[in-house]
């Protein structure tokens, strides 16, 4: 039977001050352009927490507004605050940098963040109002250091500062002398990720009411690489993630394809449960510092704030069909193969067109979650609106197999499609985003079912010039109809009755 | 006469727009010379 999507959550984290000092934007231009405007500007444009908080969508983000909700609203959404908005989400939640800080320290095994003993004290009473951390959680936290030691740390010792409201609070010191693998930046960016995966995981539990014990293996999808000079990116992200986050009986490993790979790590999962391999498999992801601010300068250019100022992170639970939870049929998996070409037509075909496979029309889909990113975040930078132009190719395709006619292209789009909502975190708006409505969406009828399509740049890595995709649908649980549909107790015992009577038979034959 | 034709042409595509490999084969046909081509991503 097919595995079932048993629960989600979805977290951010605003860090503004990770957009100055650790987005590849900005520190790209600091290396090329010290003295722009650009980097003047920036620290005026940057948004409070509690701006972050009540903007549209993040709180489709974390699940406090549907996609359709969004979607009546006009663009711009970041002059539209959302009225009595708050850091919890029905999916998860927003934290503020200076608790994520110490997040960062409490997920380090290797004793490498250093923070300034004020700082802790300030921040660390709020965290112990968390609900989600507990005292084993809060322990981890150290008294802290002088701030002339933490300025040492960086001045002498090539640590990566660590900045809040401008004032340096703290580092992350390097773990090597020489391996540039293990270099403050490099520990930095993945004490980032494993921070905010940890913090994803905590809320799939809390939120999901799910015990922890269950959970047999993980399956982590970011885009970082962890490992030394003799095995750069070996690993394992999942399982030090797992060892965090209390899921004892569980071990992991990670997958890598760019944005595409929480989309492959979701057929893995279902395939891992659907095959009895492990009852539950989470799939999970931080984020990643280098992308906040990456399109700042023309949002900058165009009045706006900068928008990608929040690092995201997810986790979903797969487990054994439970007769209620929408199933993932492995049946229609899609996939973009070496052969296929780079055409951006050839690119959807191959995926969508696994509905051929069952005979569906791609108008029998309800939903399509793709690139779902915020369109307010790519539009300024060119980029335009991604999910609304793979809707369009979607709905071309359609056309093209004679399934609509053209002039419903743009009913297609909107019936089909959804507004994007997800920060520009590359694998995190991945069609990912929209698992937990889609599951609540199937439970109560809303829609039948959905196609998630998850697409990677392979050529980012320089290995090859392929793009890459992959896609499967979600659908009604019909796993009490298929035990139906099954042999019952009673026709079991008539072969059994009639296999035995034919062997009498021959054996007084013989 | 082709407006890239004999030309240099420098691609960089667009990972959700028009890829680079896709123009390069357009400029192929269109007699155009590349002698650079790149797909970006900035999502």
């Amino acid at each position: 039977m097919n595995s079932v999507i048993l629960g989600s959550s979805y977290i951010m984290v605003h860090a503004p001050d990770m957009v100055i000092h650790n987005g590849s934007t900005q520190t790209t231009e600091r290396a090329v352009n010290p003295n722009s405007e650009y980097l003047k500007e920036i620290k005026n444009n940057l948004r409070t927490f509690d701006q972050a908080v009540a903007y549209l969508p993040n709180q489709a983000y974390i699940g406090n507004i549907a996609p359709d909700e969004l979607a009546k609203y006009e663009m711009p959404w970041f002059d539209k605050p959302l009225e009595g908005a708050t850091r919890d989400g029905r999916f998860g939640e927003i934290m503020p940098q200076d608790e994520f800080i110490l997040l960062m320290q409490i997920v380090d095994a290797f004793d490498l963040v250093k923070l300034e003993k004020e700082f802790v004290s300030a921040a660390k009473s709020k965290l112990m109002n968390h609900p989600l951390f507990d005292e084993g959680l809060i322990g981890r936290i150290k008294e802290g250091e002088d701030s002339a030691a933490i300025q040492k740390y960086v001045d002498t010792e090539h640590a990566e500062p660590i900045y809040n409201e401008g004032q340096l609070v703290g580092c992350v010191k390097r773990a090597h002398d020489i391996d540039i693998n293990l270099s403050g930046h490099v520990m930095f960016e993945n004490l980032v990720s494993k921070a905010s995966n940890v913090l994803a995981l905590l809320n799939l539990v809390s939120k999901n009411k799910i015990n922890k014990e269950e959970i047999e293996y993980v399956i982590e999808c970011s885009e970082e690489a962890c490992g030394d000079v003799n095995q750069r990116g070996g690993g394992n992200f999942a399982k030090a993630c797992a060892e965090v986050a209390g899921f004892v009986n569980a071990t992991g490993s990670d997958t890598r394809g760019f944005c595409a790979a929480p989309t492959h790590a979701i057929i893995e999962a279902a395939s891992l449960v659907k095959a009895g391999v492990f009852k539950k498999v989470v799939v999970c992801a931080g984020g990643s510092t280098a992308k906040l601010g990456m399109n700042g300068k023309d949002h900058l250019k165009k009045g706006y704030p900068i928008l990608e100022d929040t690092i995201g992170g997810f986790a979903v639970l797969i487990g054994e069909n439970d007769g209620v939870n929408p199933e993932i049929n492995l049946d229609l998996v899609g996939r973009h193969t070496v052969g296929t070409g780079s055409s951006p037509q050839a690119v959807i075909t191959s995926l969508v067109s696994s509905l051929d496979k069952a005979g569906m029309k791609i108008t029998d889909v309800d939903k399509y979650s793709v690139e779902m990113q915020n369109p307010e975040v790519t539009k300024p930078a060119g980029a335009g609106d991604v999910p609304l132009a793979n809707y369009k190719m979607i709905g071309a395709l359609a056309v093209k197999r004679g399934e609509i006619d053209k002039k419903e292209l743009a009913e297609f789009t909107e019936k089909h499609g959804m507004t994007g909502w997800a920060p520009t975190q590359g694998h995190i708006p991945s069609g990912i985003p929209y698992l937990g409505f889609c599951r609540e969406d199937i439970l109560s009828g809303k829609i039948k079912n959905a196609m998630i399509i998850g697409k990677g740049s392979l050529f980012l890595g320089r290995m090859t010039n392929l793009f890459d995709g992959v896609s499967f649908i979600i659908e009604a649980n019909k796993g009490l109809q298929e035990e139906k549909s099954a042999v019952s107790e009673e026709e079991v015992k008539t072969l059994i009755a009639k296999a035995l009577k034919d062997f009498a038979s021959n054996l007084l034959n013989e | 006469m082709s407006l890239l034709k004999d030309k240099k042409i420098i691609i960089i595509g667009d990972r959700d727009g028009i890829p680079g490999q896709a123009i390069e084969e357009c400029v192929k046909t269109a007699g155009g010379e590349i002698v650079f081509s790149s797909t970006e991503c900035f999502v």
